[in-house]
């Protein structure tokens, strides 16, 4: 992406969240997936549908921990976690788990919009005193940013796709909900679909 | 040879590579012995829960892993172990009970009487062991029913095994 030089956003100076994760999920190459439940299921799923793309509808709080096994299991490969910030705040102990691994591989994108998007648009916990890019630095990720409408793309990828990880990039993003793109809600033939894109078949 | 021997060899067995934990004193030895096996790694939780999700990330790369932990954790896992059912993915956990015989710890009983059910009402297939000649065997068909089925699958290393924790 050299010639793009910001990313969309509102008059806020916020990320727009559906061209930004299609931005993102352009330049990944070979990089494997793993998506939070809620709207970050659904941006990944409307930047298009991909075998090597896992998407969670539950299980809150875990998205990260996955990132991290897929990360361990597949060490040669980059693994991005696309997340929103409630998700990443039920999980933010994982912050620790994941610094202390330290998988070189790992990046996570959240896309923090400050409220709960998929329940009502009720106000979250990054809207105030609490930052996850910070909690993250606290909990070891040397490299973690916390970006608005004024990003740089190019920083933007490099730190997800380049950077050693782990490596955290909190986009503060719009407010709102955006139109739902479904991906497959059996979890069976997401985790078989996967697996099966890496070389591997049973169960 | 120990339990904890005999639990590393189901694993090697096994090929499971990494283990997920929040420690417990029963399982300091089969623990020491991984940390110092070259072909295993022993990730470090905050919360057990976070092993759920570290399973099924583990499997969806093609590696296998378990979780060791302590019977007050299987509470913290309950809403996570929707994620193996969802999923039909392998969740392998062994268990060290508290608060079952004996235990000098009110606050460690609720839990532990709500272990079992609460990891059955999940979907979780449970082996309990009472004897500590039982515990690798078990293990071993736990890990054969979730790794060749997509189950999760716990056993639950009765205090009676191991001796009732005291001060």
């Amino acid at each position: 992406m050299p010639d793009l030089q910001s990313f969309e956003s509102d008059a806020q100076g916020l990320l727009l969240r559906r061209p930004l994760v299609a931005g993102v999920l352009a330049e990944r190459g070979d990089a494997l997936v793993v998506t939070g439940l809620g709207s970050a299921t659904y941006d990944a799923a409307a930047a298009g549908d991909d075998d090597a793309n896992f998407y969670y509808w539950g299980g809150m709080g875990l998205t990260a921990m996955t990132g991290l096994g897929v990360a361990i299991a597949q060490p040669d490969r980059r693994v991005l976690v696309i997340t929103g910030d409630g998700d990443m705040m039920m999980g933010v102990g994982s912050f620790a788990t994941i610094a202390t691994r330290a998988p070189v591989n790992l990046a996570i994108l959240v896309l923090d919009n400050e409220q709960f998007g998929e329940t009502g648009e009720q106000a979250g916990l990054s809207g105030g005193k609490a930052s996850l890019s910070e909690m993250a630095r606290g909990a070891g990720f040397e490299n973690a940013m916390t970006v608005d409408g004024s990003a740089d793309p190019a920083e933007m990828m490099q730190l997800l796709y380049e950077t050693p990880g782990p490596a955290l990039c909190v986009a503060k993003v719009a407010k709102g909900n955006e139109e739902r793109v479904l991906p497959s809600l059996d979890g069976a033939y997401l985790a078989r679909r996967f697996r099966e894109n890496l070389g591997y078949q049973k169960p | 040879m120990g339990w904890s021997e005999e639990v590393l060899e189901v694993l090697n067995r096994n090929e499971v590579g990494t283990i997920a934990t929040v420690p417990d004193a029963g399982l300091t030895g089969v623990l020491n012995l991984c940390d110092a096996a070259p072909d295993k790694e022993v990730v470090t939780l905050s919360s057990e829960e976070e092993g759920v999700g570290l399973m099924l990330g583990l499997w969806l790369g093609g590696r296998r892993g378990a979780i060791f932990m302590q019977s007050s954790g299987v509470g913290n896992c309950i809403n996570a172990l929707s994620v193996p059912a969802a999923t039909r993915t392998p969740c392998v956990m062994l268990v060290t009970m508290r608060g079952q015989w004996g235990e000098f710890n009110p606050w460690q009983v609720p839990m532990g009487k709500a272990t079992q059910p609460v990891m059955e009402t999940m979907g979780v297939h449970c082996y309990s062991v009472e004897d500590t000649k039982d515990i690798a065997p078990a293990f071993n068909a736990a890990c054969g029913l979730a790794f060749n089925g997509g189950f999760a699958a716990a056993v639950l290393i009765h205090q009676r095994a191991l001796g009732t924790k005291v001060f």
